[in-house]
């Protein structure tokens, strides 16, 4: 059993994402879903700080100052792109305007809860930026993080324990081990890792799974490239 | 005759006395304006109220208000980066009080205050640690929380031109806060890239029509011995 590594999981949801679709990608993991966009799909890149149609990182040397992505790193603009202001694009998150925002994730309950802001609730300088607005707009929320933390807990949980992103927000988990849709019943599986057993994927996680019928393999698309 | 222009970055600055309330636009380096918070560390005001996204980072533009020690309280979505330890310590010490608004939430809360809008519901923070101690209410079944205009003294803002009027065009992701801090403040203080001949801009272009701007000034590139303070 492998699990996907970072960019394995970034491909997979790149997969997902559909022709026409407007998109926010939070900063970390769900940045490298840009590197595997599918061919011949138009799908709009939006940065909370005022843009549809971002494109790649520029080549060293051709960076500019007015063009930064939301974790504040260089950008360009595809042809089609738009500008605008902070409330327009907060109004185009909230309003339910993007398909689609895939964040990173600590920890996600049955019910769709995220928590993915703050560790503690004692840390004087807890960063939020637009996570609790994209939480609260976006038309699905899809997290993206892995299955279990460095020292091993569990993520996929009855009730987050950490503080809260937003309520009932998450519509489907991406790990290094599985797929999951967050349905009204609960988590579902629909794809684990090859050689992934669902008594091993229960084990590590908290929250009673339900598995699919006919639930796939989930494949390494990086391999196949 | 109607002329936003200053002579100098002193008259820009004028009348800022200690305990203001700046908001100071710029997401990252995109539209940070530096030379005006250049101009404030020169004028050595302190216990300054700061409502910007971020806390800076570097030795240049905001974060140098905070290595200067001007700061008392900061309004922001992210104070989290390269003065995170300081920033910390200086909560923990009472020195430095941090407000965290999601990021939409303080957009919209400053829009409102530029408009004339004392308050609004928003479903962002609903049931978080955000929301707590909020007046809340259900519309369509989902909760929402109450979020009340966001007023500033002054808005520092970096255009890429005006006019004598004050109409002003941004730069690509340098608009981020700017129109909105713009309508925002009592009052807005400019330094634009460039200064054009009224009628020079295309009126559709226009993103910040001139009432909203008291002050206006050239703007110069800032080097990096001018902040005070050296990496």
């Amino acid at each position: 059993m492998t699990p996907l590594t970072r960019e394995g999981i970034a491909a997979r949801v790149a997969q997902d994402i559909q022709d026409g679709w407007h998109v926010n990608l939070g900063i970390g993991m769900p940045e490298g879903v840009a590197n595997f966009l599918p061919e011949g799909r138009d799908i709009l890149l939006h940065s909370e700080n005022g843009i549809l149609g971002m494109g790649p990182t520029p080549p060293a040397g051709e960076e500019d100052e007015s063009l930064v992505n939301a974790g504040k790193k260089p950008i360009t603009m595809i042809t089609g792109a738009s500008i605008f202001d902070h409330a327009m694009s907060f109004g185009i998150i909230r309003g339910g305007h993007l398909e689609l925002c895939c964040l990173g994730g600590y920890q996600v309950a049955s019910n769709g809860d995220l928590a993915n802001w703050s560790v503690t609730d004692d840390d004087p300088i807890a960063s939020v930026g637009g996570a609790m607005d994209l939480a609260a707009g976006a038309q699905r929320i899809w997290v993206m993080m892995q299955h279990n933390s460095k020292n091993g807990d569990k993520r996929l949980l009855d009730a987050c324990t950490m503080p809260l992103t937003g309520q009932g927000c998450v519509k489907r988990v991406y790990t290094d081990l599985a797929v999951i849709d967050v349905t009204p019943e609960g988590f579902l599986v629909t794809e684990m890792v090859d050689g992934m057993t669902q008594e091993e994927l229960q084990n590590r996680s908290e929250a009673k799974l339900r598995f699919a019928e006919g639930c796939g393999t989930l494949p390494d698309l990086t391999k196949a490239a | 005759m109607l002329d936003r222009r200053c002579k100098s970055l002193e008259e820009a600055l004028d009348g800022i006395e200690d305990g203001a309330s700046i908001m100071v636009s710029g997401f990252g380096d995109a539209g940070r304006p530096n030379l005006l918070l250049k101009g404030l560390i020169d004028k050595g005001v302190k216990d300054l109220h700061i409502i910007s996204n971020n806390a800076g980072s570097g030795f240049e533009g905001l974060a140098m208000l905070f290595r200067h020690r001007m700061i008392s309280r900061l309004t922001c979505s992210f104070p989290r980066g390269d003065l995170g330890k300081e920033i910390s310590s200086w909560v923990r010490d009472g020195s430095l009080t941090v407000e965290v608004n999601p990021q939409g939430t303080m957009a919209e809360r400053i829009r409102a205050a530029g408009c004339g809008i004392p308050a609004f519901f928003t479903p962002t923070a609903y049931g978080t640690k955000l929301g707590e101690g909020k007046e809340t209410r259900d519309f369509n079944g989902k909760g929402h929380v109450l979020e009340t205009a966001l007023h500033a003294d002054y808005a520092f803002v970096h255009a890429e031109k005006a006019d004598r009027w004050g109409n002003l065009m941004y730069k690509n992701l340098s608009r981020n806060f700017a129109p909105l801090m713009a309508m925002a403040a009592k009052t807005t203080i400019v330094e634009a890239r460039h200064i054009v001949e009224l009628g020079d801009m295309d009126p559709n272009v226009i993103m910040t029509p001139g009432v909203c701007v008291n002050r206006l000034v050239q703007w110069r590139p800032v080097a990096a011995n001018e902040w005070g303070i050296a990496a």
